[in-house]
């Protein structure tokens, strides 16, 4: 058992008997190959299940708000505690109410590209610092980590935790700039509008409006979607590819100076579209406009509830 | 000889500034396009960038937004979050592909007729040299 699965048990085994938290959020050991299950413990008996490996995909901070009144203590990466923090300025969760054990993380394992490289059931799976080792029938199989490092993870520029009450282990270094941490976007705005169009749609039209996206994304919390709302109907049911495209168009405009690129929506998608471009694309005119990151300080105003008077205004007539 | 593309644009305009630059325009007998379709809005603040994604839905081959010039706000601030929202909402609509200029926006006050006619004038030639859209339009019969 690794040094941080150990000290995570030890924390929350702490936390929990000393009644600072009423349930710690964390990760379990997955029932299906190269994941993480997330689990909430609730007994200081029960912290043996807690793990932490590179299959620790997810945004924990999603599951906050089900424990609204509750004193919790949650694990959290980089991006996680982003999220926590953007909770907090928009006054869904009460940082008072909230443990955060910060973890440095040195980018999660996309599930989807190691299932396409070692298929469904492989019968062992053993992580040892940067090399991956897969036993499938019978035949053992070492690969480099960082042939499967998720997008996001790739592309990341906060692995350390941002806002926390304490943190495990030492600091992660970043490994990519900010120039590169746009270069997926960069690359795709060099294309054309009409290539750009040809892949919107076609990723678009692979969506079958599971809502995974939505319901995975710790931004995504309002009580009624737009897409769910009757009354004013802004999108009709069905497939089209133009009601698809507003569907993705729209919540990810919602995502606006809120979005910490953790790459949840795309984690999550059944029918793997990438988000990842419009998630940079919004993080790139957040930063480069207006000079904001999401989610890096709990003071700070959420973008569009605020404004100054002279932001860029080039655009208008 | 073909027919001239005569664009269909929506016009969102503010009650208080650009609908009144709109009537001058008009009573000053000022000539401008007759491409738009005026959408009166108490404020700019009060477009909510989904009705950008819907007029392009439904059918406008491109979308005007125009109000009061930036502290001129007859709410004080809401041409300043609007200011905000439109920028971040045209470029998400340029990154998927919607030609830039199909969406546009301007600030028009209440004295400013001949400013109004030319906007309509520019965001007309625009759009008529880009062509009717067809990207992210719904067919009346696609089911």
């Amino acid at each position: 058992m690794d040094s941080v699965t150990s000290q995570i048990r030890e924390r929350a085994k702490a936390l929990l008997s000393e009644g600072k938290v009423d349930v710690v959020i964390g990760f379990t050991e997955g029932t299906i190959p190269f994941t993480a299950r997330p689990v909430a413990v609730a007994h200081p008996e029960e912290v043996e299940c807690l793990v932490w490996n590179r299959f620790c995909r997810l945004n924990l901070a999603s599951y906050l708000r089900q424990f609204k009144d509750k004193k919790i203590g949650i694990i959290a990466k980089g991006c996680d505690t982003r999220s926590i923090a953007i909770l907090c300025t928009e006054q869904q969760v009460n940082r008072d109410n909230i443990y955060i054990i910060g973890i440095p993380c040195e980018g999660m394992l996309s599930r989807k590209t190691l299932r396409e490289r070692f298929g469904d059931t492989p019968e062992k799976v053993e992580i040892k610092d940067d090399i991956i080792e897969v036993t499938t029938s019978g035949k053992k199989e070492s690969v480099p980590i960082s042939n499967f490092l998720d997008t996001a993870c790739r592309f990341c520029i906060h692995p350390n935790p941002v806002v926390y009450d304490e943190m495990i282990d030492d600091e992660v270094p970043i490994r990519v700039s900010q120039e590169e941490h746009y270069s997926l976007l960069r690359e795709f705005e060099k294309k054309s509008p009409d290539e750009r169009w040809k892949y919107f749609r076609e990723e678009f039209s692979k969506c079958i409006r599971c809502y995974a996206c939505r319901e995975a994304c710790p931004t995504c919390y309002c009580e009624e979607c737009f897409v769910d709302s009757l009354n004013p109907k802004w999108i009709d049911k069905g497939f089209s590819e133009s009601d698809l495209s507003i569907w993705h168009l729209t919540r990810l405009y919602h995502q606006a100076g809120r979005c910490v690129e953790c790459g949840n929506c795309s984690a999550v998608c059944p029918v793997g579209i990438d988000f990842n471009v419009m998630t940079q694309k919004l993080s790139l005119d957040a930063l480069q406009m207006f000079q904001y990151e999401a989610g890096m300080s709990i003071d700070e105003k959420p973008l569009l509830q605020t404004f100054k008077q002279d932001d860029y205004n080039d655009f208008v007539m | 000889m073909p027919e001239e593309f005569n664009p269909k644009i929506l016009a969102f305009l503010c009650n208080w500034c650009s609908y009144a630059g709109a009537d001058l325009a008009g009573t000053s007998r000022i000539q401008y396009p007759p491409n738009i379709r005026v959408l009166r809005v108490p404020c700019s603040g009060r477009v909510n960038p989904q009705f950008l994604f819907k007029a392009i839905q439904v059918g406008a081959d491109g979308v005007l937004v125009s109000g009061c010039h930036p502290g001129d706000c007859h709410y004080l601030t809401g041409n300043y979050f609007a200011r905000r929202k439109f920028l971040i909402a045209k470029n998400l609509l340029e990154l998927i592909g919607i030609d830039p200029g199909r969406v546009q926006f301007s600030w028009v006050s209440a004295a400013e007729g001949g400013k109004f006619a030319e906007v309509v004038k520019k965001v007309t030639d625009k759009v008529r040299t880009l062509g009717p859209n067809t990207k992210m339009v719904k067919k009346k019969l696609e089911v």
